[in-house]
């Protein structure tokens, strides 16, 4: 048992937290994610100058062959500093799909671009009525002569509207829920009969509501084998759970320091918060709850390898955990701000947004909950 | 980063796993697993049984007799234990007096009492809390005046965990009356239970069982020899044994031993003709727990591979007692709801080794109400989880 970092994975934590510490501050996110594309070119060609869009992906193809624990190292700094460059849209979801599924024609045009910084991805799966089901697909890919013709709806698509290319999962057969039977299709932002609305998010992302009525895209534009394509998504969805499980680490992290000094210098009654004991101990329920949130996005980050079932069984004990105490060291530091913790103006008020909203993606604690109980089930 | 035990550790495991095997008598590992009541001579033939192959005193160095386990060995061994059914090792001797005796007594007490505690001639039981020393400890009153050759003790320790068995008690007692802060005149005193003065008498928990005593001293005459290192400094010591090995402290091993038992009384369970563990409800406040024990587990094996490569353990003892105390509770909440109306029968014969009567309900059913009301000490012992969170608090987070 071993819980050091190598090496690499030493140099990968000092660069990404030295970016973010030393050229993302607090105002400098809000004035990002207030801008008109709602994230900075600047910060994405520094993160690829770094090399950091490149993590998990293999070194045949510019990245670093980084595995669970680089992309928590990578989540955890992005959740001290509130990043909203689209990595999770763009490198770990649609990166992810390419490198697991696409030939070695796309590998090396799609994933050299995305290393490079010079092509956003968005992974639209999603559905209106799908919540957190990853196998459920209703829109449809259809054989039209050289091509497939997509029709459906794809909702809260993460980065849809700042992606050059969006994955667009639909179903090539089965029922709405089959986990086989679901392709994916490479889909230009300009495509003909493609609707695309684009909204902020309340924690300072983005997301897109998009609508497909008969988009036609070539044969080339297929990733993988259509129908054959779950497997690949829900390994992929592992990975985006590990990064966020960093994140709300990082996040979490933050907020309870904030508090802890908050504590020490407000005066109420005459002496310092921190001098009353029932706020001390909720302060030490955040630090307990941070505790158990690492412990679990380490464990999640270092199951990635492994077979399906131990692998799938810690992404969700990971997610449900998390999730749970994340919105607890949110919601508490809140309360222990008082009322300037309900303002726009202080970090902390976006620390908690963030780690309330991290819950619904890829499956919230009850979702997360229930399938863990299954996998657990099937695990004895 | 690498979450699987080494080769060596898994050989390890291999090797608890043949002892235990070989060495756990048979009827004390079904009173474990049946939730029966152990009795002296069950501790004492377990104790013997890891005595003899050199495995009682995992904690002790290697030039005491201890095995030279590292931390993730200790860590296997205990769950190994749990998983065979193995009664837990009484720390009073081992795991309390005897690390303080190697720090800090004299070279005749290490020669005369660690020889003994190894091969079980003494039982040793702890003398710390009074009825008006809890959480408070530094407060306590019991007094040794020194008289010539001897201290002569007066006074009252309460919650005396089976001191019932033990000829042997180590105490703190108060030497200086007039001392500047409650800590400073405090001693570590060894004390023979056979000497004239000393009264047991049980105290009978909510649970209906005689774990724990009173303890009391009445004028009784303790030789001067038997203080451990300096007069007025017990508190010190005392300090340090609570700072001693604190990593087995989350009983991860016996919380997941009854976490299996738990789910497997959730699938005989019936819930609308249904096993309880399909009920959404129930199956998902096991879910919870399960989660839980994991980031415990996690948490754990994190603190001993510090340890293990020369840290020490900081706020996060304290974690790791909050945390773990909190889930076994939980455990035994849960196992107890389980049962439904069967919780509620109190058959207290029915948990002696011997009972071949009718029991009430299911054969699993009879402990599990009384062992949650018994496990409702955890967060009150050994520094309530108050405590620990002023300890975090102050010691961790500055505040």
């Amino acid at each position: 048992m071993d819980f050091s970092l190598s090496e690499e994975q030493r140099m990968l934590k000092d660069t990404v937290e030295r970016l973010v510490r030393e050229t993302y501050d607090f105002e400098k996110r809000q004035k990002i994610a207030d801008s008109e594309e709602g994230f900075s070119r600047e910060v994405w060609g520094q993160l690829a100058e770094l090399g950091l869009l490149g993590v998990p992906f293999p070194e045949d193809f510019g990245g670093l062959g980084g595995g669970g624990i680089d992309l928590m190292i990578v989540g955890e700094a992005m959740g001290q500093g509130l990043v909203v460059e689209p990595y999770l849209a763009t490198v770990v979801l649609g990166g992810g799909l390419v490198e697991l599924l696409g030939s070695d024609t796309q590998k090396e045009e799609i994933l050299g671009a995305v290393v490079g910084g010079e092509k956003l991805l968005a992974f639209a799966h999603g559905e209106p009525d799908s919540r957190y089901e990853t196998a459920h697909v209703r829109a449809t890919a259809e054989k039209v002569g050289g091509g497939w013709k997509l029709t459906g709806r794809k909702s809260v698509v993460l980065n849809g509207g700042e992606a050059d290319t969006l994955i667009v999962s639909a179903r090539v057969s089965g029922a709405h829920d089959d986990e086989d039977g679901i392709g994916l299709f490479l889909v230009g932002k300009d495509a003909a009969n493609l609707k695309l609305h684009s909204t902020p998010a309340i924690d300072g992302t983005r997301v897109a509501e998009i609508a497909l009525d008969g988009v036609e895209i070539a044969e080339d534009a297929v990733l993988g084998t259509p129908g054959a394509c779950f497997h690949a998504i829900e390994e992929v969805l592992a990975r985006a759970v590990i990064l966020l499980s960093g994140e709300a680490v990082g996040a979490m992290n933050m907020a309870v320091d904030t508090t802890v000094e908050y504590l020490k210098t407000r005066k109420q009654f005459g002496k310092a918060l921190s001098q009353f004991q029932v706020l001390q101990h909720r302060a030490v329920e955040m630090r307990i709850a941070l505790e158990e949130a690492r412990s679990l996005a380490i464990l999640a980050a270092a199951r990635l390898g492994e077979p399906r079932d131990v692998r799938e069984l810690a992404v969700s004990a990971a997610k449900s955990g998390i999730g749970r105490h994340a919105r607890f060291v949110g919601e508490q530091a809140v309360q222990l701000h008082g009322g300037i913790g309900m303002t726009w103006e202080v970090p902390v008020a976006h620390y908690t947004k963030r780690l309330v909203m991290l819950d619904h993606l890829f499956g919230d604690t009850d979702h997360h909950q229930e399938r863990f109980a299954t996998l657990s089930d099937a695990a004895a | 980063m690498d979450l699987n035990f080494t080769p060596e550790e898994q050989a390890f495991r291999e090797e608890v796993r043949a002892f235990l095997q070989s060495d756990l008598p048979d009827d004390i590992r079904a009173k474990m697993k049946g939730g029966k009541r152990l009795v002296k001579d069950d501790y004492f033939r377990w104790h013997q049984a890891l005595s003899k192959r050199g495995w009682l005193a995992t904690n002790w160095p290697k030039e005491y007799g201890g095995p030279g386990w590292t931390p993730v060995q200790k860590h296997i061994f205990d769950e190994e234990c749990y998983s065979a059914g193995g009664p837990r090792i009484l720390p009073f001797g081992v795991n309390m007096v005897a690390p303080v005796i190697m720090k800090f007594g004299s070279q005749e007490q290490k020669d005369y009492y660690l020889p003994r505690i190894l091969n079980l001639t003494d039982w040793w039981c702890q003398g710390y809390s009074e009825p008006g020393a809890g959480s408070d400890l530094a407060s306590l009153r019991c007094s040794a005046v020194r008289d010539g050759d001897h201290y002569i003790v007066n006074g009252q320790k309460t919650w005396t965990t089976l001191g019932q068995y033990a000829d042997h008690i180590f105490c703190l007692v108060r030497t200086d009356p007039d001392a500047a802060k409650p800590q400073q005149g405090i001693s570590f005193l060894l004390i023979d239970m056979k000497t004239p003065g000393i009264t047991v008498r049980p105290i009978i928990l909510l649970d209906g069982e005689h774990e724990v005593n009173e303890v009391w001293f009445d004028d009784v005459k303790v030789p001067a020899e038997n203080i451990v290192g300096e007069e007025n400094k017990g508190w010190t010591y005392a300090k340090y044994l609570l700072t001693h090995e604190r990593t087995g402290i989350a009983n991860v091993g016996a919380s997941k031993a009854a976490m299996l038992h738990l789910k497997a009384i959730a699938r005989d369970q019936m819930k609308n003709g249904r096993p309880l563990i399909e009920d959404p409800l129930f199956r998902n406040r096991l879910a919870k727990v399960e989660i839980d024990l994991m980031a415990l587990e996690m948490t754990n094996l994190r603190v001993l591979a510090e340890v293990q490569s020369g840290g020490a353990p900081g706020l996060e003892s304290s974690i790791l007692k909050i945390r773990g105390t909190e889930i076994r509770q939980e455990l035994t909440d849960l196992a107890r709801r389980a049962l439904g109306p069967y919780a509620l029968p109190f058959q207290s014969e029915a948990l002696d080794g011997g009972f071949n009567g009718e029991p009430v309900g299911p054969d699993y059913a009879a402990p599990k109400a009384q062992q949650y009301f018994n496990m409702r000490k955890l967060s009150i012992y050994g520094g309530s989880n108050e405590i620990q969170k002023n300890i975090i608090a102050k010691a961790g987070l500055g505040l």
